[in-house]
């Protein structure tokens, strides 16, 4: 008897590194739409400069007349703001591509250069232990008992505003997570059986490290990757919303929630609302796929 | 006869716990030749593996190897630097554990696993070393290479995955094998094939090779020379039969004596009393004299030194003659 899950599901080779990866994305309904709804988000990030109805950088094409439409009102000159307008008489249909190309971009970038430094450090504090495992961990333990939002802060206080700076300020309060929970997988690791086989072949450190022990310790990492790269939008949304994160000349999805917040109460929910909602579902579905990705990698779990 | 390839001599290898040292093992001495294996058998808690590991320099804090010489080829590599030592290990001296669900690893392809192995000491290409891994499958009896390459080590089977770890042992052709129990985790059909496997290849390519093992019947089908330890020292040292038809140690006899198939049918097995004695507490003199029927109160006092004739050596003061029972 086949249920409706198993009607609706494609089912690649198992067999396959990438059908594995294809049947966690896709196999199941909640999380294939998840998937859908990221690279769906990923392409409008890539391709706003082309498919967004306007150029909400070029001041020079907006109308201040068009200001704080409603959505589906058509302007003076006929443009159709589907999404209504801001204050500027932005639209905000275009304004949320081009500020979700930022915000992807900036949450995947620190994502990245959190995960690359956190999984390293992560890993020789738990491969060569004493002296290095100590100094590791305290510098994690400082800066998780720091909350995020302060230490972002403060780095932004210092350096100024800028993407790559908010960027540096999101990966120094991030590759604490990463080293935190490597470390953790990679000192149970470490001590099992094969990785003395891999002291009997003789093989190098370097190898020893990343070839073997990394391999074990990348599914957790897999899932905090994703988790963080959402975490981190929600940061530089934050961040944007206080005002200190991206410059306004360039939003972000939490620079477009900013400025309508004000005008929230007034009536104009659109502004602040349809942007959330975008941050939202974008950071939601971004955590099925991480969760469903950690199942499917982890050879031990597979039937 | 020529140099031995290994020469173990007075080694020591001492835990320092918070209860106290141990002496896991305590002055250990054997010889093994090019193409020949040795077996090494013992009690668990006899020393047998430490004594492997000790070759390999692979013993971790708090344990420590306080005394005595390891020469391989001639070369003590007690003295060798860390990265000496690394350049040895999987190269010429190999190891082979007992568990190859353990020791392979979980997420990694086998020509994965195997092309490290290969790259770890020789500058080859992908290609070069995914080569040498299938020829390196092909010889320890493994059907269709090119397919087991592109498995994971938890779509093998136990003794698939052990003629695995086993070819990944000879990619270097190694002049050394230390083998640490590798067929206790197996059944004992394939425990046949893989001894028997074994054995040519060590006959073929005159590799040397320490067969750790607490299994006295599987030794004895295996290796040219036994060494029984107890308590960290080897007690008695000789050719197969030498042990086998003429123990003179009364801890051999009781371990012969232990065997099953010597026993009759529905007769009920002979076993040695007591328990070995934990390496934290040796007794003065003799360790095995608590548990020995011949014991006098000079081996209570004294430990007995080395005798013996040629090359069947044991340490005891009342050694026994002939038979065991």
């Amino acid at each position: 008897m086949r249920n409706s899950a198993t009607v609706f599901a494609w089912r690649p080779d198992r067999n396959t590194t990438s059908g594995i990866v294809l049947r966690s994305l896709f196999g199941e309904p909640p999380v294939a739409v998840a998937t859908c709804v990221c690279l769906l988000l990923v392409a409008i990030a890539l391709l706003a400069p082309w498919i967004a109805p306007q150029n909400p950088y070029d001041l020079a094409a907006l109308n201040l007349v068009d200001g704080r439409l409603p959505p589906g009102a058509r302007g003076v000159n006929g443009h159709l703001y589907l999404l209504g307008s801001d204050a500027l008489g932005r639209d905000m249909f275009a304004a949320m591509m081009y500020g979700l190309r930022i915000s992807l971009g900036v949450g995947l970038l620190s994502g990245v250069f959190a995960m690359s430094l956190g999984t390293t450090l992560g890993l020789v504090a738990a491969y060569f232990g004493g002296r290095v495992d100590t100094l590791v961990m305290r510098a994690v333990d400082l800066m998780l008992g720091f909350p995020t939002i302060l230490v972002a802060l403060m780095m932004l206080a210092i350096l100024g505003q800028g993407v790559d700076k908010v960027i540096l300020a999101l990966v120094v309060v991030q590759w604490a997570y990463f080293a935190r929970t490597v470390r953790a997988v990679a000192a149970v690791e470490r001590r099992k059986e094969y990785m003395e086989a891999a002291f009997c072949l003789g093989l190098s450190h370097r190898r020893a490290l990343f070839s073997q022990l990394l391999p074990n310790c990348l599914p957790p990492v897999i899932v905090i990757a994703l988790v963080q790269i959402a975490a981190a939008i929600s940061a530089e949304a934050t961040l944007s919303f206080l005002g200190i994160g991206l410059p306004v000349t360039q939003p972000s999805l939490g620079l477009l929630i900013a400025n309508g917040y004000q005008q929230l109460i007034a009536g104009f929910y659109w502004i602040s609302v349809f942007p959330g909602l975008l941050l939202l579902v974008l950071v939601f579905s971004m955590n099925i796929v991480g969760d469903s990705l950690r199942e499917a990698l982890n050879p031990r779990l597979q039937k | 006869m020529s140099t031995p390839t290994l020469s173990v001599q007075n080694l020591r290898t001492h835990f320092f716990t918070g209860a106290g040292v141990a002496k896991a093992v305590d002055d250990a001495s054997f010889d093994v030749a090019p193409g020949e294996i040795v077996g090494l058998v013992g009690e668990s808690g006899s020393g047998k593996s430490i004594t492997g590991f000790s070759v390999l320099g692979l013993i971790d804090a708090p344990g420590r190897i306080v005394g005595g010489r390891v020469l391989f080829k001639g070369e003590d590599l007690t003295t060798l630097t860390p990265e000496a030592l690394r350049r040895l290990r999987g190269n010429r001296i190999a190891m082979i554990f007992q568990d190859p669900m353990m020791t392979l690893n979980p997420v990694l392809r086998i020509d994965t696993q195997m092309i490290e192995a290969v790259q770890a000491h020789t500058r080859v290409s992908k290609h070069a070393a995914r080569q040498r891994a299938r020829d390196a499958l092909a010889s320890v009896g493994i059907p269709s290479p090119d397919e087991r390459l592109r498995a994971y080590p938890h779509q093998l089977s136990g003794g698939m995955r052990q003629r695995v770890a086993i070819a990944i042992a000879l990619l270097h052709d190694p002049e050394l094998i230390i083998a640490d129990e590798p067929t206790t985790a197996l059944d004992v059909t394939i425990q046949a094939q893989i001894l028997a496997e074994m054995q040519k290849l060590c006959a073929r390519s005159h590799t040397a090779m320490v067969w750790v093992s607490h299994d006295l019947a599987v030794v004895a089908g295996l290796a040219d020379r036994i060494c029984v330890m107890y308590a960290g020292r080897v007690v008695e040292t000789g050719s197969v039969d030498e042990i086998l038809e003429r123990p003179r140690h009364p801890y051999t006899i009781g371990l012969i004596d232990s065997l099953p198939e010597k026993a009759r049918r529905g007769e009920s097995l002979k076993q040695i009393p007591g328990m070995a004695p934990s390496a934290l507490k040796l007794p003065v003199g003799c360790a095995f004299a608590p548990r020995c029927a011949y014991a006098t109160s000079l081996c209570r006092s004294a430990e007995p030194p080395v005798t013996g004739e040629g090359t069947h050596l044991f340490r005891c003061f009342h050694p026994r003659s002939g038979a065991p029972a």
